[in-house]
């Protein structure tokens, strides 16, 4: 690691100032992706921004039909969660299969919406639950926030605050992990929203990061039930292939998630 | 043999430090003056280095020295050695080219150390390297066997034409060809034995440091036998004489094979700790195992095998191409000759056996023993082939097995073993029940009706331990004898001190030693230390791999015990005014045998140093030594049996269970043992499933780091079902064989036998990965 200059932050505000006197600086969470990616000195941060404990970035609050979770909340207190485990028990069980106890007692939200790896498990759950990306300056819609490999639509030194989740009828997540990585290498989560839009996202499987799939949507919208995407046929048209799995092995695992999503949906 | 003696569950004594993060390891090491290594890696597989500037890193805050390859071969420091000499069948000698610690002019495999930065801190020296600009003209590489092996293929050493280190053989080609000529049926398979990275808990590691006054030299490192090191590094790296250089191997966390060999960082850490006048500490990162530690297996094999009408064996023919990057480390050159091809017979009754195994350079890692060594690769292919062999020929795999079995012993196979013991129906008897055999066909059915592909796979292993007699590897081109030696320490208040050759990093020696002194003298084993590790404290020793330290080790602490038992005899006889034939040792005391008249332990040991009232002519002091070389090796051996279930959907293998049934011999501490299986399983079962050394085909390491490279963990691997059954080993005082590879040597064949079974295709490569998996079910599906 280079030497870098450590900052914790009290409040949102004062995290944006200090970020924006700060040189290549970079907000802090859980640090589970910045801080390897610092070790191997891949990333050199002139100054860290550490949001973990700023008090507004915290908790999980339930009003109506939507679930906010603010951007510091650790997976941990998540997946623990009464108000996610009975309006989206989805969400628990996507974060109780997320990392290791390690990753999970650290790993944040926000960290992981911002960082938006493509074989990270929330991008996927954020797209198929249309959820809201909030921010210090504005509100974007899923659709418009997951921008390909590692891109979003954050501005330079814009944080995440909170993501808001619309509560679904029924949503569904499963997840074939990357034997080494653990990290998913095909996950997909399905939602029949209360709108009644069908949603279905996958994420690990395509080369431009977390996307719809929309023969899985088609299906599940004229019938939903697992055995309804019997006999689809998800295209391996860019999707990843490497030394953990062949496109043609995506595309079938695109389909069996997406299948077991459904099922654990009900 | 009492509540700490042979065969007793005692707890170990060294997991109190070691789970109590006490340990003391070499990276915990500081000396006065210490300066930090860090050295600048090749980033190409193959290329020529046309110049290396320095000044920049020179410069750098902190920087001590910055020192390249060609100084080290300026200075004379000898180049790396292989210490097995094998011959081609044409009777040349192998085919090596030279390794130097650091590269001058060519580097050959990514990560090759280059140059290496000597600074004040770690990170100071880190940055520093960023600064050496070493510039590169790339060569084209050869990455695998075959692209090693092909026409106009890119060469690694002017030394080795066609990058063919040797091509050996064993058997007899003229009997095995006959064998085949007479078959009835022939059953062949090819197969990949896959590259693995041997990934110890702790990274290599080195401290070195230099006293000009006494011209001596000190060296803390990772090593499983430091003795072995001080061998090599006198004798043929130039460091120092043996007597002006000490080597401490202290706590070692796991090695598996990968922490026998002497690697180019302890060389460079000596040479520059006396360049700089500073003691260096060079602690690799978990990147730099990956690339720099010796990896293992990696063979290209195919196996045919004839049977008679009645499916008795009648030969085997096999070839085998063996990967040993891009230069030969130390025993590379034995592992898939005399610890491979030997033990190709396995359980089996074969007349005839012809082996050829052609070792090739690569641009790549160096590969040598892992964890079982050359069985592993041996076990996996025959009972891969004896598992389809049963497939083809329609029989049930269990029944081909023990028609087959070798029943008599000793049985001498045609590939220079002689079996001494073994009982390999008892163990598949067991194993069979153990997973209940016969309720399988129904477990199978019902599996299918929940829609998932249940499968069964035996493995039925011998391997070769407690190595070696001298005289038998020495004769095979061994450059070292491998027996074991003991010192046995009575101080005057009665503790014993062991020092002993083995070197523990994991097994537990610390505490079967100490039974062994218990169960003996019948005294708690706290009352005995084992001094193991240090060049100045045990006079010499072999270390410990293969399996060794209870066959050869404990056998020369047994001799040397035998020694000290009896000189202790005297003196408690002359004491007690007693016969010496007459002298019995129970619970810590010498007793008259029929009498009440006993001196403790304690008390003849005072006798023996106060020396007041010894027996004529006899010398003061209770201390002997002894040498325990072994007259042949010891066969382990057992039967595993796995039964999977595959998920039709993702491929993904479930373990439902795992039986081994192993033969050890005698068991010392049997929780001990098992802990032992348990990791080798592991291991086993890693290798089928999970873990992949893999290079693209410009030798650059894909899987450099545990994000890619699946190392098992808890969750991947069943609950283990384990038993014993037990031959006594005739070879060694103690009737015991050794454990510490069997799991590793027999789980993966079990493994992948299952999982084919499940599925009903049998091409399927290492590790079964899920995606291998799916792809040979949709294969098999297409072929329907
Ligand atoms: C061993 C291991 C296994 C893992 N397995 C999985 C897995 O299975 N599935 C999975 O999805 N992930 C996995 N991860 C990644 C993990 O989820 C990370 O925690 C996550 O990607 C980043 O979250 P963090 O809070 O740790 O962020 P940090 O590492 O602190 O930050 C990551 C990036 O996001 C930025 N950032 C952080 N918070 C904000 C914010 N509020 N607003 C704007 N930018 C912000 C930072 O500046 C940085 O650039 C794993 C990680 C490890 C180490």
């Amino acid at each position: 690691m280079y030497s870098t200059n450590y900052h914790r932050a009290s409040s949102v505000d004062e995290a944006v100032a200090l970020i924006a006197k700060g040189s290549d600086a970079k907000f802090l969470a859980g640090g589970h992706t910045l801080l390897p990616v610092m070790k191997q000195r891949l990333a050199a941060p002139g100054d860290l921004v550490d949001i973990a404990k700023i008090p507004a970035l915290i908790g999980i609050e339930a009003s109506g039909d939507t679930l906010t979770i603010k951007a510091a909340t650790t997976y941990y207190d998540i997946m623990h969660n009464a108000d996610v485990k009975r309006m989206i028990p989805a969400i628990a069980h996507l974060t109780s299969v997320l990392g290791d106890p390690a990753v999970r007692y650290r790993g944040t939200i926000g960290g992981s919406v911002a960082t938006n790896d493509p074989a990270a498990d929330y991008p996927a759950a954020i797209l198929a639950l249309n959820a809201t990306v909030k921010t210090n300056k504005r509100e974007i819609p899923a659709d418009q926030f997951f921008k390909g490999l590692f891109m979003t639509a954050l501005e330079d030194n814009e944080m995440i605050t909170a993501i808001s989740f619309p509560v679904p009828e029924k949503a569904g997540y499963a997840k074939m992990r990357n034997p080494a990585s653990r990290f998913a290498l095909t996950g997909v989560f399905v939602a029949k929203l209360k709108s009644g839009e069908i949603r279905a996202a996958a994420t690990g499987a395509s080369q431009d990061g977390v996307m719809r799939v929309p023969v899985i949507e088609d299906a599940l919208k004229a019938n939903w039930s697992a055995s309804a995407l019997d006999g689809i046929k998800v295209s391996d048209d860019g999707l990843i292939e490497d030394i953990h799995g062949t496109s043609d092995y995506r595309a079938n695992l695109i389909k069996v998630m997406a299948q077991r999503a459904v099922q654990a949906a009900g | 043999m009492g509540i700490e003696g042979i065969g007793a569950r005692v707890a170990r004594k060294e997991d109190r430090r070691f789970i109590t993060g006490r340990g003391r390891y070499v990276d915990d090491i500081k000396l006065q003056g210490m300066t930090y290594a860090h050295f600048v890696r090749s980033p190409h597989a193959h290329a020529k280095i046309t110049g290396i500037e320095l000044d920049a890193a020179k410069a750098m805050p902190g920087v001590i020295d910055v020192l390249t390859g060609q100084q080290i071969v300026d200075d004379k420091v000898g180049n790396l050695i292989c210490g097995w000499a094998i011959h081609s069948k044409d009777g040349s000698a192998m085919k090596m080219g030279a390794w130097p610690a650091m590269a001058p002019e060519t580097v050959r495999f990514v990560g090759q150390a280059v140059a290496v930065v000597i600074a004040e801190s770690k990170n100071l020296a880190r940055d520093a390297a960023e600064a050496v600009v070493v510039h590169y003209e790339e060569l084209p590489a050869v990455a695998n066997i075959k692209a090693a092996i092909a026409d106009g293929a890119a060469q690694l050493h002017p030394e080795a034409p066609g990058n063919i280190v040797y091509d050996w053989e064993i058997g007899d080609q003229k009997a095995t060809d006959e064998a085949f000529s007479k078959a009835a049926n022939v059953v062949t398979i090819e197969l990949t034995n896959n590259r693995l990275v041997p990934n110890a808990m702790e990274p290599r590691a080195a401290v070195a440091e230099y006293n000009p006054a006494e011209e001596h030299f000190t060296l803390y490192t990772t090593s499983q036998n430091p003795h072995v090191a001080r061998l090599v590094l006198s004798a043929f790296y130039n460091i120092a004489p043996e007597h002006k250089l000490r080597v401490v191997a202290p706590d070692v966390g796991g090695g598996f094979g990968s922490k026998i060999f002497i690697y180019p960082e302890e060389m460079v850490a000596l040479w520059a700790s006396k360049k700089t006048g500073r003691p260096v500490k060079w602690t690799g990162d978990r990147n730099e195992a990956f690339v720099t530690d010796a990896h293992g297996r990696d063979h290209l094999s195919k196996a045919e095998m004839a049977f008679d009408a009645d499916n008795k064996m009648l030969g085997l023919r096999v070839k085998t191409y063996a990967n040993f990057g891009a230069y030969m480390s130390l025993f590379s050159s034995s592992v898939p000759t005399y610890l491979y091809a030997t033990l190709l017979s396995g359980q089996y009754n074969i007349p005839a056996i012809y082996t050829e195994v052609v070792g090739v350079y690569t641009n790549t890692t160096p590969v040598d023993a892992y964890r079982g060594a050359g069985r592993p690769e041996a076990c996996y292919l025959l009972e891969r082939l004896v598992e389809t062999a049963a497939r083809q020929l329609k029989v049930d795999p269990a029944e081909l097995r023990r028609k087959n079995f070798i029943t008599q012993f000793p049985h001498q196979t045609p590939v220079i073993m002689a079996y001494d013991t073994g009982d390999f129906n008892a163990s598949l008897d067991a194993a069979l029940k153990a997973i209940d055999y016969a309720g399988f066909p129904a477990r199978k059915a019902k599996a299918k009706s929940e829609g998932k592909l249940r499968g069964i796979g035996l493995s039925c292993y011998i391997e070769a331990c407690g190595i070696a007699p001298s005289k038998a590897v020495g004769s095979l081109g061994a450059g070292v004898g491998l027996w074991e030696s003991a010192e046995v320490r009575v101080n005057p208040v009665g503790t014993i001190e062991i020092l002993t050759g083995s070197h523990s990093h994991g097994q537990g020696h610390e505490t079967t030693f100490a039974q062994l002194v218990a169960d003996r003298l019948g005294i708690p084993i706290n009352q005995v230390s084992i001094v193991h590790g240090d060049t100045d404290k045990v006079q010499f020793g072999m270390g410990t791999y293969g399996s060794r330290s209870a066959a050869v080790g404990m056998s020369a602490i047994f001799k040397a015990m035998e020694k000290v038992e009896a000189k202790a005899k005297k003196i408690a006889a002359h004491q007690l005014e007693a016969s010496e034939n007459d002298i019995v040792i129970e619970n810590g005391e010498f007793k008259v045998t029929g009498t009440d008249k006993a001196i403790a332990l304690p008390m003849v040991a005072l006798a023996a140093y106060t020396a007041h009232n010894l027996p004529d002519g006899m010398e003061p002091g209770l201390k002997e030594s002894a040498f325990y070389d072994p007259t042949n090796f010891t066969f382990p051996a057992g039967s595993y049996i796995c039964e999977v279930e595959v998920d039709p959907g993702t491929g993904k293998t479930s373990f439902v269970n795992f039986v081994a049934v192993d033969d050890f011999g005698r068991l010392i501490n049997p929780m001990i043992v098992e802990g032992q299986v348990h990791g080798g399983l592991v291991q086993g079962i890693g290798q089928a499933i999970l873990e992949n050394a893999i290079y693209d085909d410009s030798g650059q390491l894909v899987t450099a780091s545990f994000m890619d490279y699946a190392m098992p963990r808890a969750d991947d691997v069943p609950s283990f079902q384990i038993s014993h059954t037990t031959t006594l080993c005739p070879g060694n005082p103690l009737g015991v064989k050794g454990c510490g590879e069997a799991g590793a040597i027999g789980a993966s064949a079990a493994v992948i036998n299952a999982i084919t079974d499940a599925i009903g295709n049998n091409r399927l490569e290492m590790p079964a990965t899920p995606d291998r998996v799916w792809h040979a079910m949709q294969l098999q599906q297409a072929a329907e």
